[in-house]
């Protein structure tokens, strides 16, 4: 008995193996590899290994001592590695910017130059200035927060406590309240669109329920690049909008529609709507269609056996399909861009900003971090919220 | 979206690990990539075509946008699946520091004397010399705009106007708006006090600029009139003046020019096609037939000399565009690029 029972479990096991193998491979390493790059901080101490131990003795005042100042040059002529030398160039430059030109300039020097000593600040005078051996010293523990404090505005000052950027010199927090605001109010303009319009399909029968899902089904099988770009042409000044409202007389001068938070919430419904409309629309077509007029049998106005009857079951769709447009638009990036104005960039355009722009990836990895835990918390409390009305439902 | 877009690059790189996929990269075609658009037809006509019928072979094209990440991300896979790009002078200074091309033969090319000095560098060859420039639309525009000082002057010319997002151009046109001459513009971003003077000018003109990310993106805002003038990039602007019979104007004075770069990825497997191609791709004969599809300038020396005059007087390279325009110093942004887009980013937030 018990063998079997065993070699069962091992059997289903197996069959789940691919599975796992496919999340562990595609979903959980990537996802470590992120976090991983987010605080892992190690180049600087594997590139420059004398530098790294010559420093630490180093008060920070005026300019490091001559040990600190050879053991660069030495590391720099024992470089060999020049991937491994960018990264730390580029991690570096990210502290402090300007170090991309000097510690090139100063690495070529070095490689030329046959004599054991050279002389750094005559090289380039930038090494005078404590602020380059600053950004050196601070990057050698292999572990560090800054690529997190960054990501959401804060970072640490000279002596170690944690502060807020200078104001206008970083946005993040920003960019992120409004990325979550705009993905807010498009989930609220989906469900106001998708709910009556599912309810709507799933009481037609035949031929006209059939034209009412394609409606929804044709642009899901659209290019989003193409749908975003037909309410560029609709909405701009001289677009059909505001053509037709002007040829009518309806307003004088075109409205401004479009590079604004209007457009981007426009066209990002447009696109997301489906993502409502066939969770609801699923729900209700198990609703029984008698409990309508079971509900008015029993003396309940139209209005009363909805919000009775048809909303509380239509609910748990509601749910879904306002978690699924919502995790979907705080990804967007496209749509932002082409219809938006300056002030409607989202969070993932600065991620990319980061990780194809300046291949700086931990810092785009612990923005993604913060994003990702943000989005654990609004999911932890949607399974709160989704729980209770079944509850009251008991 | 993006973030899908890394695990996805994270999740390409785990499979090549996984060594699936080194099979199929050996038995790859030589593929070359370059900026899409009319500019990417024009290639294929005059570079990707004729070079695979005389190889035999067929060559394999992509397009990018740039950015030293993506560069980054296929070259630490191990083995590239691209072989040839056109970068921008920022990607060829940095992959270049970084390791990421292997070194161009230059003899294969004819020696480094038959190109414009800039053109010339360890890691990459010279393939086009373009400028970003005021643009507008003649039809629209009765007065014609000749600088910077006209795009900041909403008074004589209203409308909106198109700037690409980001610091890099932006910065430099704001200066010049303000009357700092072309030659001195990076000589007053190297200080704090102009990089200051640079946002307050561009405070001025914030509610009327609509901001491009993409190369076409500008024409189509000309021609829909949804602005008076933008920055373009100068070849999409002959181009689309010829595809569509629109009077597009550059304004040359005050555009900024730099120099695009053929490179091979480091450890391409078709390094050696790659070269033949680039050398195909860097011949005289070859390289003059560009300018009749796009106005860019020419590296080659010898393909410059024959343009026809009435190509030449559109192109970057002419004397009398390059006379008070600024080219575009790389070094500046790739020390500065990652500081001054946080502080732009907030800068468009307040």
């Amino acid at each position: 008995m018990r063998t079997t029972a065993v070699r069962e479990r091992v059997g289903a096991l197996l069959l789940i193996v691919p599975l796992l193998a496919f999340l562990a491979v595609f979903f959980l390493w990537p996802l470590w590899t992120m976090v991983k790059a987010s605080v892992v901080d190690d180049t600087v101490s594997r590139v420059l290994p004398r530098t790294s131990v010559a420093i630490v003795s180093w008060d920070g005042q005026g300019s490091p001592p001559v040990q600190v100042q050879q053991a660069l040059v030495e590391d720099l002529r024992q470089a060999d590695d020049q991937q491994a030398l960018g990264e730390t160039v580029r991690r570096l430059n990210s502290a402090v910017s300007g170090f991309r030109t000097l510690l090139t300039r100063t690495a070529n020097a070095v490689r030329d130059g046959k004599d054991a000593s050279v002389d750094l600040a005559s090289l380039d005078r930038r090494w005078n200035e404590p602020r380059f051996w600053l950004a050196i010293r601070d990057a050698v523990p292999p572990y560090t927060d800054r690529n997190l404090l960054a990501a959401v505005d804060l970072k640490r000052d000279a002596n170690g406590t944690i502060v807020s950027e200078e104001p206008g010199a970083s946005a993040n927090r920003l960019i992120m309240f409004r990325t979550f605001l705009v993905a807010a109010i498009v989930t609220f303009a989906c469900a106001a669109i998708g709910l009556p319009y599912a309810m709507l399909a799933a009481a037609m029968t035949g031929w006209k329920r059939n034209v009412l899902l394609l409606a929804v089904l044709v642009p899901l099988w659209t290019s989003l690049l193409v749908r975003t770009t037909a309410w560029f042409v609709l909405l701009q000044n001289e677009g059909l909008i505001n053509g037709a409202l002007q040829a009518v007389g309806l307003i004088e001068s075109p409205l401004p529609l479009i590079f604004n938070r209007v457009g981007v919430v426009i066209a990002m419904t447009h696109v997301l709507l489906p993502f409502m409309v066939l969770p609801i629309y699923s729900i209700l077509l198990s609703v029984p269609r008698n409990l309508m007029q079971a509900a008015a049998s029993m003396g309940a106005g139209p209005l009363r056996a909805f919000w009775r009857v048809l909303l509380p079951l239509s609910l748990p769709g509601l749910l879904s399909g306002s978690l699924l447009v919502f995790m979907v638009a705080i990804g967007y990036y496209i749509t932002p861009a082409l219809v938006g104005g300056a002030n409607d960039q989202m969070i993932s355009s600065v991620i990319a900003f980061y990780a194809t722009g300046t291949a700086n990836w931990g810092l785009a990895g612990a923005l993604g971090l913060i994003l990702l835990l943000v989005t654990m918390i609004l999911y932890f409390i949607y399974g709160r919220l989704s729980k209770s009305p079944q509850l009251v439902g008991a | 979206m993006n973030s899908a877009k890394i695990l996805s690059i994270a999740g390409c790189i785990s499979a090549l690990l996984a060594g699936w996929s080194v099979q199929a990269v050996q038995a790859r075609d030589l593929t070359v990539v370059s900026w899409g658009g009319n500019y990417q037809d024009a290639q294929r006509k005059i570079y990707f075509e004729p070079f695979s019928q005389k190889t035999g072979k067929p060559v394999l094209e992509e397009s990018w946008d740039g950015g030293i990440g993506v560069i980054a991300a296929k070259v630490k896979a191990g083995t590239p699946n691209w072989d040839v790009v056109q970068v921008e002078a920022e990607e060829l200074a940095l992959g270049c520091a970084d390791g990421f091309y292997e070194k161009i033969d230059w003899s294969k090319l004819g020696g480094k004397d038959q190109f414009l000095p800039a053109a010339v560098d360890d890691c990459g060859a010279g393939a086009i010399v373009w400028s970003t420039a005021l643009s507008y639309d003649a039809n629209r525009l009765k007065e014609a705009p000749t600088s910077w000082a006209d795009f900041w002057d909403v008074n004589k010319f209203p409308g909106k106007r198109g700037l690409r997002r980001g610091p890099k151009y932006a910065l430099e046109f704001a200066l010049m708006a303000d009357g700092v001459a072309p030659s001195e513009v990076y000589k007053e971003l190297a200080t704090p006090e102009g990089i200051d003077r640079a946002f307050k000018k561009l405070d001025q003109l914030k509610p009327h600029i609509v901001w491009w990310e993409s190369g076409a993106q500008p024409l189509q805002l000309l021609a829909s009139g949804e602005v008076v003038m933008t920055s373009a990039y100068n070849g999409r602007i002959s181009g689309i003046n010829k595809s569509e019979g629109k009077n597009f104007k550059v304004v040359w004075p005050g555009s900024v020019y730099a120099i695009d770069s053929w490179v091979i990825l480091k450890d391409s497997p078709n390094k050696d096609q790659a070269m033949e191609f680039i050398a195909f791709a860097s011949q005289p004969d070859n390289q003059v037939k560009l300018p009749d599809y796009i106005a860019y300038g020419l590296p080659n020396k010898e393909a410059a000399a024959k343009v026809p005059a009435e190509i030449q007087k559109d192109l970057p390279t002419a004397p009398e565009n390059l006379a008070h325009s600024v080219a575009l110093d790389a070094d500046f942004w790739i020390d500065n690029i990652e500081e001054l887009n946080k502080r732009f980013n907030a800068w468009l937030a307040q």
